[in-house]
Order: structure tokens, then C-alpha cells, then sequence
């Protein structure tokens, strides 16, 4: 059938996703020697990674010596209530200040100290001030400087090429079938190995910072090929989105303005987060005003401020001064960074939030507070991998970035996205180049099982009546954002499984209009296949962890659990569904354990 | 709430035409969010690209009423309720589809940019670099790579076959950032006067005018490089110097 018609490239490594942790595998598994291919389903440089503002969290002891990897640990492993696999956060906090080096070895300019060297700022949950940044422009400064080391090594980039599935052969991985946006013709990959850094879920629900293309679709990826997803019912929920213009509302207004001076309030002018301080985090906290206010300027002899608890306190805590009454006039809370600053400092250190909010919202940020609430904003969930590896439960199959699952435990801090991203970008891209070194097998991709791909995926153009795509992805973010948000209860999350099965009923009825070149109805209506299974994945582990953490608050079962702890909700697929089991959590070694009792 | 009528490109490279939707727009939206309302509601298959929404990552750009610009930050209040708005694709790249176009001279020419070979770091091992010398190339850094500068820009706009020969503003300033990183010691002037171009460049300024970073491209990037070349090209010395002793040689010493 000349419909089904595909064109086949063939490579070592295929790369799905460029973003900061495709791009930085990209460039380890060519240093390897191997054929690398590429693929991503924006333009290269517009992945989501462009957007990160606030910084690189890595102990480089730039700005307060004291800092090392091992504080860093800590500070991770608190901030994601101890779920995290606390192999691939040693890793994380040990390899990140030489992938930050590497990283301006290869151009990339960071704000600088007064004697030359990397400067750091404060961010939530981080002990010292310790995120690398540029401005409040740091993805970008990332993503350039991946990208341009990454054209000159020898990578094949497939720019607006989208991948709908994993080819196996028998029990491995043999590449992924796919189609170019441009034109709507589909394309094969073969490949020895895989990897998955096709970042999160966010477009799933309705407040998001999340671009269009956080369908989850690597998630999905795996899940289908056999794979097992861990953590999804984290989900993070960034305290301070903007709130209005309603067009606007989700965008985010990065915790850099917190940690560089700013204040939430509410609407009786309270700062308010002092009344929300956690057991947990109580020792570390300042709980008066005066202590709080000392601490910007004077690190040693104070604790830090509660604006800057982890993102989930805090965004815990607006969403209750939210159910008070004691809201901003659009349904937020206030943060108020003028007060403290001047305007010339907040220009300087915050170019982009001020831009943000002068066009989009006319808010002048240096004379005027800013509104912000909730959004929706990164999966701590994913694709479970080995920690040194970063090999997935199927053989070929590697994932790095927000894909994959286990780094951030429960709750992710700021700034350890960046330096995740390099830190197993790079473990990702090194260890699919051996592992496709040491397979010397024939692989074999049967074209009867592409071709039917292929027409499974131009079904939509043939379907009469039916809905327009665009609707069910609307209904589905309604699902998610009422009753899988920032606060679950059983009920809800029972009916929010009933509403995505009829979802699926209707997303496989959905009709598309127009041709197959540059055709976004029908991009969108392939992308619900992803969208709902991520949507399915999120509720069914939220549903099964009947406690309290990090980014998954049930108001049913409010407390943390200490049985919850020693466990990961797993999801695999078995006989077409998803279904979920507890499994044990890594246990940490003894030396790392004392970490956490000599401080408390 | 005011409607809006906006007269969109509707075609690919056989040949097209604007067609007129009517758009309700509420408090606070941009046009994109009109882009987004028409395919939702009336034209699912309105080709147009976006990723952020918030200025940051360059994809929406367009021709709104002949002026080069993002789609995500050209609110609607700035136009007559009820009035007219047209929305084509760059004129200076092959049309894909609708407001989709075929950017990939671009990325074509970054190739050829000579990359960053890095000087030796200090006695310690580390690399220092200070804030007053970064200032200006971090400028530079601040491209999200919309390629509205190369849109305007006359010397491809209107001439396909000097493509060839000339890499464009965008590039212009990734050059002049590398040729001015504390970091570098690599020689590209050849490249610039005969791969990038610049002699074509007559500093007409309308890449600056359309930069959404508000970069000064001309000012800060262009002329300098331009003054660099007359000084350099044919004086190998004041380049080394410039090169090895860099803007910090007061400092070094
Ligand atoms: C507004 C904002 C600000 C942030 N600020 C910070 C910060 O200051 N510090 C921090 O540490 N983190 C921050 N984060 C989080 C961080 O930016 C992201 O988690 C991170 O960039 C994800 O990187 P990634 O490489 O995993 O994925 P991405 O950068 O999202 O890249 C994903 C890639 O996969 C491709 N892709 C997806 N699906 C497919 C498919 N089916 N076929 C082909 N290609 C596909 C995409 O095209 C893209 O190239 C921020 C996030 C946002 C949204
Ligand atoms: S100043 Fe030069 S580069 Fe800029 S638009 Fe004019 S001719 Fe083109
Ligand atoms: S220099 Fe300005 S106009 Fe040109 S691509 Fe970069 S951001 Fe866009
Ligand atoms: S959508 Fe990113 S710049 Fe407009």
C-alpha cells in the first residue's frame, strides 16, 4: 500500500529527544566512535531545556567552600523525602560540578564571582548557594552550548521527525518507527540501542509551564516496549506560575526571584510561609521574619528563609492561604521582590521575568509584586533505570533527562534538572555506544509489523465523523488538573481512571481534516495516545500510594508513611494494561546513611 | 472581549492565498493564542510553530501585518478592536506550509561557524573570566535563534543566490561572541570576509530594529567586527594582541 511507504536510516545509537540530555548523550556516544542519530520534534534549540531560567545546581564551593558533594547529596535526597535511588543522586551531586567545567570549556558564560570563577545562587532546599546561572537564562545559555559543540561531531540530526513507537527484535531493542512533521511521511530507525530523553508529561493537565510537546510520549515509549515506569504519581507542582492574563496563566516565574530576595505574601500582606514550616525542615528554618531577613545577607549565623522550603511545601502552602480566602485578586498569592531590591538589581539578575511580566502582564516586577499560584511543571517519574548506566528493564533501551525516573524521589529540588540532565545525559550517551559496540548480532525489524504502524497511524485521515482532536486533549487536561492535581483523594482519583477510559473511547474515534504535510490536528490527535497513557500512568500510581509525599499529597492519607518509604510504585504493562506492584526501594550503604543522622 | 478578523496564509509551495477567520480574543492574549483558538475551533490543520509561549525559545515567529515578530509576544490589545490583522510566514525561507517555513539555511551556516578552541587555562588549571568582559558577549548569547534578523534582512530577502555567501546577522553575532570569548584563540578572519560575508552587510539596521532580545546586533556585534577586519586583516599583530592579551590585559599582568 503506498501509504505505508517509509524510509529506513540506520545508525548504532539512536538518540530520541535534544534537549539538554539528548544533546549532551549525543555528543558522549560519538566520542565513542559509533554512528549517533538524533531525533527530536521540534526545531534543534527549541526543546524544553531552552526555557530553564533559574540555574545548574553543582557543589562547585565557588561561592561558600563548605559546599561538597556530599551536602549537595543531602540536600537531594531530603528535598525528594528520601524515595530517591540514592545511586543516581551520589552520581548526581559527585559528577555535576565537572559537567558544569566541561560545559564552559565549550563557551558557555556564566555570571561570574568578583574573582574570576562561576557564581551561584540561592535556590529552595539547597543548603549553599550553589546553582551556576546566567541571568534567569540559564536553559538557554545550556542548550547553545550543547548544540553548537554538538554539530561539529559528526551527529545525524532529524529535526521535526516524530517517534510513534519502539521496533523490537525479539526481547531487544531494534530501533523506533516514526514520521517527519514537514511532509507526513514515516521513516524507520534501526538501531543497537536507544535512548529515551524526551523530558515530561506536563501538557496533561490544564496549568502547566509545559510546552506541547510534554505528551509523555517516551514514557510511553518504554512502557509499551516492556519497560517499567517508576514514581509517576510525583508530580511537581511549581508554587509560582503566573496567574493572569488568563492566556498566560501556568507560565513559570522561576524560584531565582526567591532566591534572590523575594518574599510571597498574601492578601492581608502576611509571609505566610512561616506559619508552614514542616517538622521535616524545621531545624533548618528560620521562623521569624528578622531570622529570615538576616539570612539573605549573613549565611552562617542564620537559617534560611521558609519562601525557599522545597517546591512542594511551598506550593502546598499558597494552595491553602488559596482555600482561606486570602488570595490575590486573580486567584494567587503575591511575590513581591521590590521591597527588598532595587530596581536595577532585579533588571540585572532577572531579565526575562521582568520582560515576562512588563509585555505579557504589564506588571512593572521592580515597582509592583507579582501574582503566582501553582503549575504544573516537571515529572519526577520515568523510565527506571540502572543508576550507573542508565539502562532501562528491556535490553537496547537507555533513558536520561525527565524521562527517566529515580533521581528525584518524590520531589525534585530546583536547579537539579540542568545537572541531571548532563551528568546522565552523558552516562546515557557512554554506556548505549558500548553496549552497541559489544552487540555483535544481526538485528531484524519485520517491515509487515512497520507497515501496519504506518497505517495505524493515518487511520484518523479515513474516519468519518468523529471528533476534532483538540478536544479530547482539552477534556483530558480538565481531568487531570480537577482531579489528579496538587492534592488527590481517592474518590477522585477512581473517577479520574473512569473519565480517561472514556477518553481513550473517544481519542480512538478522533478525525483529522487537511493533508498529511505539517498537519497539527493530526499531530495531536497521535499525540492522545501518549498523553493518555502518561494521564493513566499518574493516576493509577497515585490511586496505589495511600500516604502523603513530596509531590503527591493525599488529603485521604495525609501523613508520611514510613512503610511508603522503603517503596516504589512500579507500572509495567501486562496483557495490554497498566498495572502497578510495590517494590523494594535501593538501600543505601552505611556511610552514606551517616550523612543524614550527623546533622539533623 | 473584542473579535478580530485575522486574514492567516493558507498554502505550501504550489501556491496559496489569506484566508478570514473570525477570532474572539479576552483580556491579555497574544495572536498566537488566536493561532491556537482558529485551530481548535475552525482549522485543525493551520500549520504554525511554538514551544513557549513566553518569548524564550523563538519558534512562532511570523509576518504579522508585514512586521517580522513573535506571534506569543504581540498582545492583541495593541490593535484597533474589530480590525484586521494579517499573519503570513517569513518571506526570506522556502514556505513549508501555512505559517511553517523552511528555516534550514540556518542551521546550515552555524555549521560552517568555526567553533571555540580553547586557550590554555590558568597556572591552577582553572579559567577565569570577568564580568565586565562577558557583559557584552552574554548580549549575544541572549539569541533564541528566531531568525527575524535574518528575515529583514536585504541582503537575502530579495536575493536568494547571495545565500551563499552570506551567513546573516544571527551569525554575525555567534561569530563576534566566539571571536570575542575570553576562552578563544582561534583565528576565523578569512571566514568572515569570504564564508560569512560581511562585506555585504551595508549597516542598514533592520535586523536590529526587528530583534525581539533587543540585541544590538549592528552596534555591538556588526561594526566592531567590521572595524576588527579593516584594523586585523591586513595586520596580523594588533590581532594577536587583541587575542592573547584579550580585553582583560589590564588586569593579567
Ligand atoms: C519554564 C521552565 C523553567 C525551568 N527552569 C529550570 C531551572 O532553572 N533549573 C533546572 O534544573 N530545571 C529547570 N526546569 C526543568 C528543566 O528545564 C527540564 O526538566 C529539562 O530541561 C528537561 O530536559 P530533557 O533533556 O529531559 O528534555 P527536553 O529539553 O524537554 O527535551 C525533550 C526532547 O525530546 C523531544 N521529543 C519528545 N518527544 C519526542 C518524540 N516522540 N519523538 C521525537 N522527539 C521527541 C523534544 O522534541 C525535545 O527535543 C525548568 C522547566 C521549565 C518548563
Ligand atoms: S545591518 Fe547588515 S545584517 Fe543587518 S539587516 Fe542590514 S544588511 Fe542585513
Ligand atoms: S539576533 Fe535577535 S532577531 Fe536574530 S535570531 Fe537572535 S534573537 Fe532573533
Ligand atoms: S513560542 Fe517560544 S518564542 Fe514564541
Amino acid at each position: 500500500m503506498a501509504t505505508a511507504e517509509y524510509e529506513t536510516h540506520e545508525h548504532d545509537v539512536l538518540i530520541i529527544g535534544a534537549g539538554g540530555a539528548g544533546l549532551r548523550a549525543a555528543i558522549e556516544a560519538a566520542a565513542q566512535g559509533v554512528s549517533v542519530g538524533l531525533v527530536c520534534k521540534s526545531l534543534l534549540g527549541k526543546a524544553h531545556t531552552v526555557m530553564a531560567e533559574g540555574g545548574i545546581a553543582a557543589a562547585l564551593g565557588n561561592v561558600w567552600p563548605e559546599d561538597t558533594w556530599q551536602v549537595h547529596f543531602r540536600d537531594t535526597m531530603r528535598g525528594g523525602k528520601m524515595l530517591n535511588n540514592w545511586r543516581m543522586a551520589q552520581l548526581h551531586a559527585q559528577e555535576a560540578p565537572d559537567r558544569v567545567l566541561e560545559l564552559e570549556r565549550w563557551g558557555a558564560l556564566f555570571d561570574r564571582t568578583k574573582d574570576g570563577l562561576i557564581l551561584q545562587r540561592d535556590f529552595g532546599g539547597h543548603r549553599y548557594a550553589r546553582l551556576a546561572h546566567v541571568g534567569d537564562r540559564t536553559g538557554l545559555e545550556m542548550i547553545r552550548t550543547l548544540q553548537y559543540h554538538a554539530i561539529h561531531q559528526g551527529i545525524d540530526v532529524y529535526m521535526e521527525c516524530k517517534i510513534e513507537r519502539l521496533i523490537k527484535d525479539g526481547d531487544r531493542v531494534a530501533g523506533a518507527f516514526g514520521y517527519w512533521r514537514n511532509t507526513g511521511k514515516f521513516v524507520l530507525f534501526k538501531a543497537k540501542a536507544v535512548v529515551i530523553a524526551t523530558g515530561g508529561i506536563g501538557k496533561a493537565w490544564k496549568f502547566t509551564s509545559n510546552s506541547w510537546e510534554y505528551t509523555g510520549d517516551g514514557h510511553s515509549l518504554a512502557l509499551w516496549a516492556g519497560a517499567d515506569l517508576i514514581d509517576m504519581e510525583f508530580v511537581q507542582f511549581h508554587p509560582t506560575g503566573m496567574v493572569w492574563p488568563p492566556s498566560v496563566r501556568g507560565i513559570l516565574v522561576t524560584e531565582g526571584v526567591r532566591g534572590d530576595g523575594g518574599t510571597l505574601k498574601n492578601s492581608k500582606g502576611e509571609r505566610f510561609m512561616f506559619k508552614y514550616i514542616p517538622e521535616f525542615f524545621r531545624s533548618e528554618t528560620a521562623d521569624t521574619e528578622a531570622e529570615a531577613d538576616r539570612w539573605y545577607e549573613d549565611k552562617k549565623n542564620n537559617r534560611r528563609t521558609p519562601d525557599l522550603l522545597p517546591r512542594d511545601e511551598v506550593a502546598r502552602a499558597i494552595n491553602s492561604e488559596l482555600k482561606a480566602g486570602r488570595g490575590s485578586p486573580h486567584g494567587g498569592v503575591f511575590l513581591d521582590i521590590n521591597t527588598r531590591r532595587p530596581a536595577d538589581y532585579v533588571r540585572k539578575r532577572l531579565p526575562s521575568m521582568y520582560h515576562q511580566f512588563k509585555e505579557l502582564a504589564d506588571v512593572d516586577i521592580t515597582r509592583e509584586p507579582m501574582e503566582v499560584g501553582p503549575t504544573c511543571h516537571y515529572v519526577m517519574g520515568g523510565v527506571r533505570v540502572d543508576a550507573d548506566t542508565t539502562a532501562g528493564t528491556v535490553k537496547g533501551l537507555f533513558a536520561a533527562g525527565e524521562s527517566a525516573g529515580g533521581m528525584h524521589g518524590s520531589n525534585r529540588l530546583g536547579g537539579n534538572s540542568l545537572s541531571d540532565l548532563l551528568v546522565f545525559g552523558r552516562r546515557a550517551g557512554l554506556y548505549a555506544a558500548l553496549y552497541a559496540k559489544d552487540f555483535g548480532g544481526q538485528l531484524t525489524v519485520s517491515s509487515a509489523e512497520v507497515e501496519s504502524l504506518a497505517r495505524e497511524s493515518l487511520e484518523p485521515f479515513s474516519r468519518s465523523g468523529g471528533e476534532n482532536p483538540y478536544a479530547v486533549q482539552a477534556a483530558l487536561q480538565d481531568v487531570m488538573q480537577n482531579l489528579v492535581g496538587l492534592i488527590r483523594n481517592q474518590t477522585e482519583l477512581q473517577d479520574a481512571l473512569v473519565k480517561i477510559e472514556g477518553l481513550k473511547e473517544r481519542a480512538n474515534k478522533v478525525r483529522v481534516e487537511g493533508g498529511r504535510a505539517y498537519n497539527p490536528g493530526w499531530h495531536t490527535a497521535l499525540d492522545l495516545r501518549s498523553l493518555l497513557t502518561v494521564a493513566e500512568c499518574s493516576a493509577r500510581a497515585a490511586l496505589e500510594r495511600r500516604e502523603s509525599r513530596g509531590g503527591h499529597t493525599r488529603e485521604d492519607y495525609p501523613q508520611l508513611d514510613p512503610e511508603w518509604a522503603k517503596v516504589n510504585v512500579v507500572l509495567r504493562l501486562k496483557n495490554g494494561s497498566i498495572t502497578g506492584s510495590r517494590e523494594p526501594l535501593p538501600q543505601m550503604p552505611d556511610d552514606l546513611r551517616k550523612l543524614f543522622e550527623d546533622r539533623q | 472581549m473584542a473579535t478580530f478578523t485575522l486574514q492567516v496564509f493558507r498554502g505550501d509551495a504550489t501556491g496559496g492565498g489569506f484566508k478570514d477567520y473570525r477570532v474572539d480574543a479576552e483580556d491579555g492574549m497574544v495572536v498566537l493564542d488566536l493561532v491556537h483558538r482558529i485551530q481548535a475551533t475552525q482549522a485543525p490543520d493551520l500549520a504554525c510553530r511554538w514551544n513557549c509561549k513566553a518569548g524564550k525559545c523563538g519558534s512562532c515567529s511570523a509576518e504579522v501585518n508585514g512586521k517580522p515578530q513573535l506571534m506569543c509576544m504581540t498582545r492583541m490589545n495593541l490593535f484597533e478592536p474589530g480590525s484586521t490583522i494579517s499573519i503570513a510566514p517569513l518571506r526570506t525561507f522556502p514556505i513549508i506550509r501555512d505559517l511553517v517555513t523552511d528555516v534550514s539555511y540556518n542551521y546550515e551556516k552555524a555549521k560552517s561557524v568555526p567553533p571555540l578552541r580553547l586557550r590554555p587555562p590558568d597556572a591552577d588549571g582553572k579559567y577565569r573570566m570577568w564580568q565586565e568582559d562577558i557583559d557584552r558577549i552574554q548580549e549575544f548569547h541572549n539569541c533564541i535563534e528566531c531568525f527575524l534578523c535574518q528575515d529583514v534582512c536585504h541582503v537575502i530577502r530579495d536575493h536568494d543566490e547571495k545565500k551563499k555567501a552570506f551567513a546573516g546577522p544571527r551569525l554575525f553575532i555567534k561569530i563576534a561572541g566566539l571571536d570575542m570569548h575570553p576562552l578563544d584563540n582561534r583565528d576565523r578572519r578569512a571566514f568572515v570576509k569570504d564564508s560569512a560575508g560581511i562585506g555585504l552587510c551595508n549597516i542598514t539596521k533592520c535586523c536590529t530594529e526587528v530583534c525581539p532580545e533587543h540585541i544590538h546586533i549592528t552596534d555591538n556585534g556588526i561594526i566592531p567586527m567590521k572595524e576588527r577586519m579593516a584594523d586585523e586583516f591586513f595586520d596580523p599583530v594588533v590581532w594577536l594582541l587583541r587575542k592573547f592579551r584579550g580585553q582583560k590585559a589590564t588586569r593579567t599582568a
